[in-house]
């Protein structure tokens, strides 16, 4: 939250729209979310000429409210309401917070022209039980009756609640930083506010020391300063620190915040009695404990930093002070510590204690030790004016920064060629000037010193140009194609094969699902098919989003369950996504889930089901379309979580690819069909180029039959034994018929045997004769006979 | 004889009028035109006759019978047609009753978009590429210049396996780090790496733990923020229609220098504001910028020769403007009755 009247003190802005510069402001990058006006309209003071009771309630007051060119009724509750009291009048029109609006109304029958207010009605206290029996907030006698009471309340002011990015925060969450980037867009200077003071002889190197212990403090500089007098804020101090969201509790607690709201500089007070006569700084011993300002124990890490009396902690740094040496209503000697820490090591100590203040946010983001040394100053001159300090004579310091400058060198044409703008010299310059970036250019060339205060820019021509072009405007660039080869881009890698069987699969009538890849224990308990282990998140967000997935299936089982709760009856699915074990190896896998009917006329009485075969066609289907053809094979499998007698694993060139079946009707009741098969696997196979195959210009021969077996024998192996007793001439063999338990435990596979020669009319007596051949070969093996016409 | 002739014809011509079916004609032409009939009678005359006579009446008996033989055809033909007809007009059937099922799939409404996007950037000669999602910090941060103890790793809540080693993607950044490092620093690139990543957020109608993201990147010789600007121009135009406009307005990401957010012309108000675009005419869609010297660097790329830019859309916010989404779990719960409507091309 950044005050505007704040800011008036160090840059001149009367002139300016304050919506307008907001506008401006976030166009330059520092996004003005909102525009706060503090104002209330139609609020003046009064004063109460008459005051009696209401005829019908016994704690209403009926009051006559001199308003300065009128006289008002005004019916009124507070407890505090008289004769003769100055107050503050919300006249009709006026919308208090929460945008609740004054309007004339009876009250109890009786006439009422506004409200007598109270300052958490105004949104200038929050509402506790203490402020609501305050009642209505008493005017001074000296302030003129019909005046604005935003001059008397000071609210005649604007915030701008800001969302800075990541690297702006430096600079823009304080208000001498946000000074600065007005500055820049309108071209104007910033006055830095005052830090004289007087120092008495007493000299803080006779009265305690500082030793510093630890990297990760390279900067720690101290004043002190007695003879403090603990009082109420100075008024301005009070509404400033209320308007950026801050409480006032006492002028000095409220010095310290101030100078942090000017400077961006955390600064931190110690009681000098408690804390005696050493500082040393150092990283905390792991489980060290110590009681911190809001009264709770808190047990340290070693990565912490702490500020000891040489013994026990007595803050830890950055981030809250110890109770041991708190500033209170009996200090009269303070030792004003204002000091930069390791940013990472503030937010790391900030994070695992989860105590995120105003500071630790602050010293997270980096400061610089310039105005570590002005926010000191300032804050003695802000103790000596507003609690009558004495500011002993010395500083302590301890200082290992790293002073180098940030220097950066370049010419026009780098900015230009990066924005793409048309830069001129004289443009660069305009620009620099107005960051108040300190510049030299000599042969053409800039040397620019970055300022201290602009942490986030690195030394490189990038963020230079990244300066000037957000000033210079990028509404002003002109839209170019980079001038670059004419070409098509591709799918590199699998993501074709991956397009390629998604599309597919679409054909083939499945809808493409995505699931989550973290899941929970129990679902990554079912498909254990790959004796892969699944990999734990060392702390996870909840449990059911813990394991990174090995296998897609468990969770296309739970969008099957999600469309079954919601009444839809066929579900096909498939999910193409990256697994990963234990091992980290990572695998893309195709997984294929049916549920329901797959063809449906239902008033025709026309379903395919989806079944085992179903969902083998569709494999097959991929496969040949994959360019597989003839090269796998479905063997049966015991799987779990599948139904052990129809379940199968796929092999593509004797290597198993994926496995498929019905799901066990323990775990899913229904009838559900799933496939899953590794991507990588299919990915590193090669395939042949596509060839055109002239169909025999000859007529084929078709001779059917069936053969008894037993029940247990798959029809796969008697197939292939044909093949192979066949030879040339047999073109292909299909089972086309099946009849099972034709006698107990026996059943009859009929195939179609398709003969064929590319270059002659078969004759009739050569196919009986391999016909028969393959009978009497088929019966000879002993597993089959043939059937009895 | 010629008489007898005329006769027989205008008789039978009489009672093909009569006839009232194919039966009746088939009758009549069994009848007329057979052994027994009068044009056979009339033949048999024919003996009688002198060889003149019998030229002269056997040509117009002969003409007779022809002219009855097509008579009788036509009226057939005729009452086929005819029967026909009839019998087709009782096959009608109820053309309103509902179609066969036709199994065909849908894509899920990411990779609806997703397909779109990469479409729009193949055809401008970016190549699509996959990366790991189990991923290095290296890859994922330390190359983009975001180092260990980086404030902008506490935005991206990530997912650790072990500690500041491995872990979930949290951006798809790294798929440009691997090919940048992959190309080997001498070679323009052209990329978009669309891909899901993870970070720690609970999920809600606006925050998922996994989303999509499609970053994209070019290296080249002399690219400047003003081809990025007509780059946008010309996705903007592909994605959103011939006439959105794009505006760019400052902003920051640790891997680029200077750093953009792109925004479009509302596309539901055409510009002029409303509850879609916060009555702003703009709706951001990118961040995008121009690659930091230092991530070129440690990706092998010489920034005093190279340049490029960067750009990444979430694909969900992608597909929640454009269709009228409004809570971001649809996406992963799937309701197949909802994907249904997604087995279309764009309109």
């Amino acid at each position: 939250m950044i005050s505007l009247n704040w800011v008036k003190d160090y840059i001149d802005i009367k002139d300016e729209n304050l919506k307008d510069l907001a506008v401006k402001i976030t166009k330059a990058g520092v996004n003005v979310e909102a525009v706060i006006e503090k104002r209330i309209d139609h609020l003046v003071i009064g004063e109460v000429v008459q005051c009696e009771k209401h005829p019908d309630s016994d704690h209403l007051n009926i009051c006559q409210v001199n308003v300065g060119e009128e006289i008002v009724q005004i019916v009124c509750g507070a407890s505090n309401v008289r004769k003769g009291i100055k107050v503050i009048v919300a006249l009709p029109g006026a919308i208090l917070p929460g945008n609740f609006e004054i309007k004339k109304g009876k009250i109890r029958g009786c006439e009422s022209n506004g409200m007598i207010c109270a300052l958490f009605e105004l949104g200038l206290e929050e509402k506790t039980e203490e402020t609501y029996s305050k009642g209505i907030e008493e005017v001074p006698h000296n302030i003129p009756v019909g005046s604005d009471a935003n001059e008397y309340l000071k609210t005649d002011d604007t915030l701008y609640e800001l969302d800075v990015h990541k690297h702006r925060n430096n600079d823009c969450y304080y208000h001498i930083g946000f000074a600065y980037e007005i500055a820049c867009i309108l071209n104007k200077k910033v006055t830095l506010p005052k830090d004289d003071f007087k120092e008495i002889e007493k000299n803080i190197k006779d009265f305690i020391d500082i030793k510093v212990k630890t990297d990760k403090c390279p900067y720690y500089t101290a004043k002190m300063v007695s003879d403090i007098e603990i009082k109420e804020s100075p008024e301005f101090i009070k509404q400033r620190l209320i308007a950026a969201g801050m409480r006032p509790i006492n002028n000095v607690v409220d010095i310290s915040n101030y100078v942090m709201l000017e400077y961006g500089q955390p600064l931190h007070f110690f009681d000098y009695d408690k804390l005696g006569r050493h500082v040393l700084v150092r990283d905390a011993k792991e489980k060290e404990e110590i009681i911190t300002l809001d009264g709770n124990k808190r047990t340290l890490r070693s990565t912490d930093i702490v500020i000891t009396d040489g013994k026990k902690p007595v803050c830890i740094a950055g981030v809250m002070g110890g109770e041991n040496t708190e500033v209170d209503e009996n200090t009269k000697t303070i030792f004003i510590e204002s000091a930069i820490f390791d940013a990472v090591r503030i937010r790391y100590t900030a994070n695992h204690l989860d105590l995120k203040s105003e500071a630790s946010i602050r010293y997270g983001k980096g400061l610089n030790f310039e105005y570590t040394d002005a926010a000191l100053r300032r804050a003695c001159h802000l103790l000596q004016k507003y609690a009558n300090a004495k500011v002993y004579s010395g500083t302590l310091c301890h200082d290992k920064v790293d002073k180098t400058k940030k220097v950066v060198t370049f010419k026009t044409e780098e900015v230009s060629q990066l924005l793409g703008l048309h830069l001129t010299d004289n443009d660069v310059k305009t620009e620099l000037k107005r960051l108040d970036f300190p510049f030299e250019v000599k042969n053409q060339t800039f040397q620019v010193t970055i300022p201290r205060r602009r942490l986030d820019i690195d030394p490189n021509v990038n963020d230079i140009a990244e300066e000037i072009g957000r000033l210079y405007g990028y509404h002003n660039l002109v839209s170019t194609l980079p001038k670059v080869e004419t070409r098509r881009g591709v799918y590199v890698g699998d993501v074709k094969l991956r397009k390629e069987i998604s599309r597919r699969l679409r054909t083939l009538g499945l809808n493409e699902v995505k699931t989550y890849t973290l899941i929970s224990p129990e679902m990554a308990n079912h498909f254990v098919y790959e004796q892969k282990k699944s990999i734990s998140l060392p702390n996870p967000m909840s449990v059911d989003k813990s394991i990174i997935r090995s296998t897609l299936l468990p969770s296309l089982v739970q969008v099957y369950e999600y469309n079954k709760a919601r009444n839809i009856k066929d579900i096909l699915l498939y999910e193409i996504s990256k697994t990963y074990d234990s091992k980290y190896q990572e695998d893309s896998k195709v997984a294929m889930l049916m549920k329901g009917n797959y063809i449906i006329n239902e008033w025709q009485g026309i379903t395919t089901k989806c079944d085992f075969y179903c969902m083998k066609g569709i494999v097959e289907n991929l496969l040949d379309y994959l360019g597989f053809k003839n090269r796998y094979t479905f063997e049966k499998e015991k799987i779990s979580d599948l139904h052990p007698g129809m379940c199968a694993k796929i092999l593509l060139d004797h290597e198993e690819v994926g496995i498929m079946g019905r799901i066990h009707p323990s775990y899913v009741k229904e009838e559900v069909y799933v496939c899953e098969l590794s991507m990588k696997k299919l990915y590193e196979k090669q395939i042949k180029p596509l060839k055109f195959k002239e169909t025999s210009k000859y007529p084929s021969m078709i001779k059917d039959v069936a053969f008894l077996v037993d029940n247990e024998i798959q029809s796969d192996i008697i197939k292939e034994k044909i093949k192979k007793l066949g030879g040339r001439l047999l073109e292909s063999v299909e089972v086309f018929d099946l009849y099972e338990n034709i006698e107990p435990g026996k059943k009859s596979i009929a195939y179609k045997l398709t003969f064929q020669d590319n270059n002659r009319t078969l004759e009739d007596s050569e196919v009986l004769d391999i016909f028969h051949k393959i009978i009497q070969g088929i019966e000879a093996t002993g597993m089959a006979k043939l059937r009895d016409k | 004889m010629k008489e007898k002739v005329n006769q027989l014809q205008k008789e039978i011509e009489e009672k093909l009028k009569l006839c009232q079916s194919k039966k009746e004609v088939n009758e009549l032409k069994t009848y007329y035109l057979g052994k027994k009939g009068p044009i056979n009678d009339l033949s048999l005359m024919l003996r009688e006759l002198n060889n003149e006579e019998k030229r002269e009446f056997g040509k117009t008996l002969n003409e007779l019978k022809q002219r009855i033989i097509s008579l009788i055809e036509e009226r057939l033909t005729y009452y086929e047609e005819k029967e026909l007809n009839e019998k087709l007009e009782k096959e009608t059937i109820d053309i309103t009753l509902p179609s066969t099922k036709i199994p065909i799939g849908s894509p899920n409404i990411l990779e609806h978009i997703i397909e779109e996007v990469e479409e729009v950037f193949m055809s401008m000669g970016y190549d699509v590429v996959d990366g790991p999602e189990l991923e290095e910090d290296k890859y994922n941060f330390e190359l983009l210049n975001i180092p260990k103890g980086h404030p902008a790793r506490d935005a991206q809540d990530t997912f650790y396996i072990e500690d500041e080693t491995i872990l979930l993607r949290s951006q798809t950044s790294p798929v440009q780090a691997r090919t940048m490092l992959q190309a080997g620093g001498d070679k323009p690139i052209r990329m978009i790496c669309p891909g899901k990543t993870y970070r720690r957020d609970a999920d809600d109608a606006t925050h998922s733990h996994q989303f999509m993201q499609i970053e994209g990147l070019l290296v080249d010789k002399n690219i400047s923020l003003s081809d990025l600007k007509g780059t946008f121009d010309v996705i903007a135009k592909k994605l959103f229609g011939e006439n959105s406009k794009t505006r760019f307005r400052p902003s920051y990401y640790q891997f680029t220098e200077p750093s953009v957010e792109t925004d479009i012309s509302c596309f539901a108000c055409k510009g002029e504001g409303c509850s879609l675009c916060k009555q702003t005419g703009w709706i951001t869609v990118s961040g995008a910028g121009m690659v930091h010297p230092n991530v070129l660097r440690n990706c092998g790329y010489d920034p005093e020769i190279w340049t490029g830019f960067a750009f990444g859309f979430g694909a969900e916010r992608l597909a929640m403007l454009k269709y009228g989404i409004d809570d971001i779990r649809t996406f992963y719960q799937t309701d197949l009755r909802e994907i249904k409507a997604f087995d279309r091309k764009e309109g």
